[in-house]
């Protein structure tokens, strides 16, 4: 099975058993390079995919609480070469398949081709790149070459002619933005979000995931009829900024 | 990619670049979340119409002669002649309405906001100029308007602040990051990833995602055009070396504009070199930069070997930025446009003389086009040189009474 199908079949293998699958996001290296491999760890035991998230100085799309993790990770010393030396370390031992989710210069600073490489050596299926629209997907063929999924993301706003160019270049799963904004806000018109990932999920032919202000067990429960999985990131970190465990978080979502 | 640089210079000159896809070269593009692509597309797709557009375009100018001040003058400067030992000619851009060239581009993008039905402004700001200008082209159009502004530069910006809020604008600090443009860029552009479809971002600078690196230009390429007829007009020819501050780089991709095809004249560009060269201390983004993906765009960029943005410093809020316009990257590329920084007590210096020797205050940015403009007529014979003076230096008052308190002039 190639890298994006192991990430499509967890997706779906999650859904099949809970209802709904679970996708965590953890910044790497927040609070601190030691601690990232438990928080890891906890959120692999409890989540079907988890999303590393790779620490950026400028990260455009990201709400407050993800801002502030990654500025705290690059000031406890975060970096790519770091972040990948501690997956290769714990490869094998971890019980969800990874996923990377990084802004495109850090990427490129680090060198596609050695990404693909050291991807598949460290044990990470994937990569969401927020910064790396349609038009220039050409620039992920190392990682695509690689079978490495990558994730395509859509948003309220996409336009049909657009949503079904995108669904067909994605592997892995399809992320459907759910608000309009930043990571972390949640927005409450939940129809108009229902009607929208069920014309996602109608493009796409692989599993889609909704993500962006998922915080609560009721969010997930309007959406579990609408999408194969929700990805939690915002809820999380600030949890483990106030030194609480996430593991009994992810349990309650789903 | 290609590599053959003469090309890529013909391309830019016959107004072939930006491609379809927004590059200039390999530089360029539109690198930003999925949110913004629609906002992205409609606005290129309105400002090409209004570009065209005959109405649009006669508005523009109306605008431009009436409330802006267009066209500025080109000015002989005699003492400063004297003093270079040369024939120093200034494009006074900062007799234009609101103290700079900032205006010309957002009066022309606050018209393609209305036009295609947005319902506020959002703009960024270092210096202030393209904050003061967003506020005064929104209140001129009818648009309400929200100012993001680096904490430190609302200290050191102060009386533009003032000036913003009395044009109706909400000024909002950004005390995050390194609390200076770069993190106002950020904020703007999480705002407008929050509502791209009733708010237009009147970007400032040569930068960001396309189209805003062309449609910059293609509102400041009137800087260059006048200079090119006012040089034959007054001074019989073309000038030998011209010179313009970079930051971003929109005064000056505007200013080059009007001589790329001249081949005779040769281009600078003046980076902030800050306090010196070390990683921190300066925003010289060609002289230390490396190529990089920041703002929704790929240029130059000063990081570090993990693609993480440097801090940058320097006296001029508009130059404090670590990236610089695509546009700028590629001039580097094929060596039409030549870089170099300036420090700091280069450029201060070059401001006092330019007050004592011509009665003229300029903005610390375009103080910086000043020095290297001096340094670049050493050891040539009468040169003739054109420096574009883009801002007024009114707003620099709270920087010039500190250097004043601590000494330092």
């Amino acid at each position: 099975m190639r890298a994006h199908e192991v990430i499509s079949q967890a997706i779906t293998d999650g859904r099949d058993t809970h209802g709904i699958a679970l996708v965590a996001y953890v910044t790497a290296g927040y609070p601190s390079m030691d601690a990232f491999p438990a928080i890891l760890a906890d959120a692999c035991a409890h989540a079907d995919v988890v999303e590393v998230g790779i620490p950026f100085s400028n990260p455009i799309a990201d709400g407050g609480s993800l801002q502030e993790t990654a500025r705290a990770a690059l000031k406890a010393g975060a970096t790519m070469n770091k972040i990948m030396h501690t997956l290769r370390e714990l490869d094998g031992t971890l019980a969800a398949p990874l996923l990377l989710m990084g802004y495109l210069n850090p990427l490129l600073a680090y060198g596609l081709d050695r990404l693909a490489d050291d991807a598949q050596a460290a044990g990470v299926h994937g990569v969401i790149v927020p910064d790396l629209p349609l038009e220039a997907l050409g620039m992920a063929e190392p990682l695509t070459d690689a079978g490495l999924a990558t994730i395509g993301m859509v948003s309220p706003v996409t336009s049909d002619a657009r949503l079904a160019r995108i669904v067909e270049r994605a592997t892995g799963f399809v992320y459907a933005v759910t608000s309009v904004g930043v990571t972390g806000q949640h927005r409450s018109d939940q129809s108009s979000i229902v009607e929208y990932l069920h014309k996602v999920t109608s493009a796409a032919t692989i599993p889609v995931c909704a993500g962006f202000g998922i915080r609560s067990k009721q969010h997930v429960d309007t959406l579990r009829e609408s999408c194969d999985g929700v990805i939690v990131g915002s809820a999380l970190m600030e949890a483990v900024g106030e030194g609480r465990a996430i593991g009994p978080i992810l349990q309650g979502l789903r | 990619m290609t590599t053959d640089t003469s090309n890529l210079l013909q391309q830019l000159i016959d107004g072939e670049l930006p491609d379809e896809r927004g590059f200039f070269g390999p530089f360029g593009g539109r690198f930003v979340p999925e949110t913004l692509v629609p906002a992205l597309e409609r606005f290129e797709r309105g400002a090409r119409e209004a570009l065209k557009d005959g109405a649009f375009k006669t508005e523009l100018r109306q605008h431009q002669e009436t409330w802006v001040g267009r066209p500025t003058p080109l000015m002989y400067a005699p003492r400063l002649s004297e003093a270079w030992k040369a024939q120093v000619w200034l494009k006074r851009e900062d007799l234009a309405h609101t103290g700079a060239h900032k205006i010309n581009n957002a009066l022309g993008q606050a018209l393609i906001a209305k036009r295609i039905g947005a319902q506020r402004v959002v703009a960024e700001t270092g210096a202030g100029q393209h904050g003061v200008a967003t506020a005064a082209a929104c209140a001129r159009v009818g648009l309400p308007c929200i100012v993001y502004m680096g904490a430190k530069d609302v200290e050191r910006q102060a009386p533009n602040v003032v000036r913003m809020r009395r044009m109706g604008a909400e000024v909002r600090p950004v005390s995050t990051g390194d609390a200076t443009l770069r993190a106002a860029v950020d904020e703007a552009i999480r705002h407008w990833v929050g509502d791209p479809q009733g708010t237009h971002y009147i970007l400032g600078s040569a930068v960001g995602p396309h189209p805003f690196p062309w449609i910059v230009r293609e509102f400041q390429k009137v800087i260059g055009v006048e200079s090119r007829r006012q040089m034959l007009e007054q001074a019989w020819k073309l000038p030998d070396i011209a010179v313009a501050c970079v930051g971003g780089g929109s005064n000056a991709i505007g200013f080059y504009h009007g001589f790329l095809g001249d081949a005779e004249v040769e281009l600078h560009g003046a980076e902030a070199g800050g306090i010196g060269p070390a990683v921190g201390q300066h925003a010289a983004t060609m002289s230390g930069g490396t190529p990089g993906v920041l703002h929704g765009s790929r240029s130059m960029l000063l990081q570090d070997g993990d693609g993480q943005v440097s801090d940058t410093q320097s006296v001029s809020a508009g130059l404090d930025y670590p990236a610089i316009g695509p546009e700028h990257a590629l001039l580097a590329h094929v060596g039409r446009v030549h870089y170099h920084a300036v420090r700091d007590h280069d450029a201060i210096a070059a401001l006092d003389e330019l007050c004592r020797l011509e009665g003229i205050l300029p903005a610390v940015e375009p103080a910086h086009a000043l020095a290297l403009a001096r340094r670049l007529c050493e050891g040539r014979d009468d040169p003739t040189v054109l420096v574009n003076v883009c801002g007024r230096g009114d707003k620099d008052m709270p920087i010039l009474t500190r250097l004043a308190e601590e000494g330092n002039t």
